[in-house]
């Protein structure tokens, strides 16, 4: 028998470390030689702590177990009584049957850190597969899996690995973003906590197919849990001579600054200057870290390398729909009733991810607006719900896929007040570097302030849209450029927040 | 909650130059050693900056000449880093550091009104210290789905607060303060 429970920081949130303790604590004082394995989560949060133990017919699940219920639950497991917590055959849970997990098939399954784990589970393959193969060969695969960079602006990674495979330097490097500042995202958090070895395997077939030898993952400081945990796996990557023979990685600290997800932004800081973005062109890819050619990859861009490697990327590319191929893993979060991850192949709509996935609002109120792809997201209304999470859908209905993060409002949001903080937010975090966004953000907190006080609301709504194109068209980088999509967004679906002086 | 087992005071060591100075020859050194070329003594910025705030609290006023003298720029280079990044303090914090989430996925949950709760009830303010606590705002820590979120000490994530486990989580960190 083996116990399985996660030391994922979104099950340590909810108490997944004192019901860990508690069963470290209860074996032992039964004499029990049970090990207990910490995982990463399954990402089907609204069961945490979920505590697992193997059987014949596979894990069984234990959901919402909270320490001090934690020696009936042992007793009962010993025994084979039924629990109340009992919640069947995880793999067979619904939420969990109906994914289709390639880039989370570890995650919440094995112990992070444990190699042989790993290997057991599949890892490696891809990189045995890669060394096969020429590194013109590797660019190639996953050019024909047709993977889109998942951080959110969707360029095809196979043409940014060939750019920097063909670019001159005298060295070259691999820097994972892995800055997930976006609200309701926590994809990159789950992989770096939960199977960071898949992703440093991502980053050195990357590394073999562009030249590179140096590797940087910028995390951010938010996420003190996956900076520890990464930090150890590059330890027992190194030990193992993976790492550190020709290429080795390095874990840096991001600072607090939204910004630096952008990804010019993230160079000047790895180079230790404030985060101020580049004017592009150079790209990265020809001009990047220290001037030198670089490949920018997310980590979930990085994390679905290895599987298309050892599966082929035709194999990839059959997922998904139009342009948008393979999986996504897509991160249900805000006022839901079963918030959590769920990877499935691009283009399941809003309404099927909020209803069927979801179980509608945590509340039981009726959603009434949806932020699809964090805060520079549009907000869609309810009437929008069809529309499928791919990335040519979401732009065609005025909005952006982002890191796919889907956050749930009921219907006691007040838009108006959303728009407000777009601003704020941009205002807050603009690094300071074009004039729309430094200026224009603050000047739309004031305009939507005299809008809500009622002081000439249609002449001032009209500069609000005024304000909204320049930023569109004159901002550097996508905080200013696209901080106009929740407050544009929220204007169009939800007028009638901005004129009623009430609400 | 139990303060004592799960948060470590955020700081216990005082000012000290020659400690600033050994912290920063070492991430600097660390640094060099990783990137050997490639600007990778400015590039120490961060990690030198992190290990100084992780060891003190704060980045000490005396801290920039510190740095800029390591890294081998100037303090205006450094202050303009300090300055930019907001995890960076130049004022020591209180026992205990509670960063709120107030981003949209928590604001969809109820943390506005438990930061509310916190001035009225607590006198917590973003930004300020009372009874060695300090509140801070921050954007996302990708709990996004057990929410209303914070992170405590830097280290500890801890969800689905509400009122009364609020009350419980700052009950607990002010009586640590001693």
């Amino acid at each position: 028998m083996k116990l399985f429970v996660p030391a994922d920081a979104a099950a340590q949130s909810v108490g997944a470390d004192e019901v860990a303790e508690a069963l470290q604590s209860a074996l032992k004082a039964r004499g029990l030689d049970v090990p207990l394995i910490r995982t990463g989560s399954r990402g089907l949060t609204w069961l945490e702590p979920l505590v697992e133990v193997n059987t014949a017919s596979g894990r069984q699940g234990f959901a919402n177990v909270s320490a001090l219920e934690v020696p009936g639950l042992l007793d009962a497991i010993v025994g084979g009584e039924p629990h109340p917590s009992a919640i069947g055959l995880v793999e067979s849970l619904p939420a969990l049957a109906r994914q289709r997990r390639l880039t989370f098939s570890r995650v919440g399954v094995i112990d992070p850190l444990s190699l042989e784990d790993f290997r057991a589970h599949g890892g490696l393959r891809g990189w045995a597969r890669a060394m096969e193969l020429a590194p013109e060969a590797i660019v190639q695969e996953v050019t024909t899996s047709l993977l889109r960079g998942r951080g959110g602006a969707g360029f095809p990674a196979g043409i940014k690995w060939k750019t920097v495979a063909e670019a001159k330097g005298a060295r070259k490097y691999i820097v994972c973003n892995a800055d997930e500042g976006d609200s309701g995202t926590f994809a990159d958090r789950m992989v770096m906590e939960g199977d960071p070895f898949m992703l440093l395997e991502g980053m050195r077939i990357a590394a073999r197919a562009v030249g590179a030898s140096h590797g940087f993952i910028y995390v951010r400081s938010e996420y003190p849990r996956a900076v520890s945990v990464l930090e150890r796996a590059i330890a027992v990557l190194r030990e193992s001579r993976f790492l550190g023979t020709g290429f080795d990685v390095e874990v840096r600290v991001g600072a607090g600054a939204y910004v630096c997800g952008e990804e010019t932004s993230l160079l000047e800081s790895l180079e230790g200057k404030r985060g101020q973005v580049r004017a592009k062109p150079p790209l990265p890819a020809h001009e990047g870290l220290f001037g030198k050619p670089t490949v920018v990859n997310n980590v979930l861009t990085l994390a679905a390398v290895p599987w298309i490697l050892e599966h082929g990327g035709a194999a990839y590319a059959a997922l998904g729909v139009g342009r948008s191929r393979g999986t996504m893993p897509i991160q249900l979060a805000g006022n839901v009733k079963h918030g959590g991850l769920f990877e499935l192949p691009l283009g399941v709509t809003l309404r099927e991810l909020i209803f069927d996935f979801g179980g509608g609002t945590a509340s039981a109120r009726p959603v009434r607006a949806v932020q699809v792809g964090g805060p520079l997201g549009a907000y869609f209304p309810e009437k929008l719900l069809d529309t499928p999470l791919d990335y040519e859908a979401m732009a065609k209905a005025g909005g952006i896929l982002g890191h796919a993060g889907v956050v749930v409002f009921d219907d006691t949001v007040n838009l108006a007040k959303q728009a407000r903080f777009a601003f704020e937010f941009c205002a807050l975090e603009s690094c300071g570097k074009c004039t729309p966004c430094r200026i224009g953000s603050t000047r739309g907190v004031e305009v939507l302030d005299q809008v809500a006080a009622g002081v000439e609301p249609e002449k001032n709504l009209a500069l609000v849209k005024d304000l909204c194109t320049v930023l569109t068209d004159a901002s550097l980088c996508a905080l200013g450029g696209l901080t106009p999509l929740p407050v544009l967004s929220a204007l169009e679906h939800f007028h009638e927040d901005f004129t009623r002086r009430s609400r | 909650m139990h303060a004592a087992e799960y948060f470590a005071r955020m700081h216990t060591t005082s000012w000290n130059v020659e400690k600033a100075r050994a912290l920063v020859d070492a991430e600097r050194s660390r640094v060099r050693s990783f990137l050997s070329g490639d600007g990778a003594d400015q590039s120490a910025m961060l990690p030198a900056l992190h290990a100084l705030q992780k060891t003190f609290g704060f980045i000490h006023a005396d801290a920039i000449s510190v740095v800029a003298h390591a890294l081998n720029v100037s303090k205006a280079e450094v202050k303009g880093v300090v300055s930019f990044y907001k995890d960076f303090r130049t004022q020591p914090p209180g026992a205990h550091v509670v960063a709120l989430c107030r981003a949209e996925a928590c604001q969809a949950r109820g943390s506005e009104a438990l930061a509310a709760h916190l001035q009225q009830t607590h006198g917590l303010q973003p930004g300020q210290t009372k009874h060695g606590v300090t509140l801070e705002n921050t954007y996302c820590l990708g709990n996004c789905a057990l929410g209303p979120a914070a992170l405590v000490d830097e280290s500890r994530l801890v969800g689905r607060l509400d009122v009364a486990k609020a009350d419980q989580l700052v009950g607990s960190l002010k009586e640590r303060e001693s």
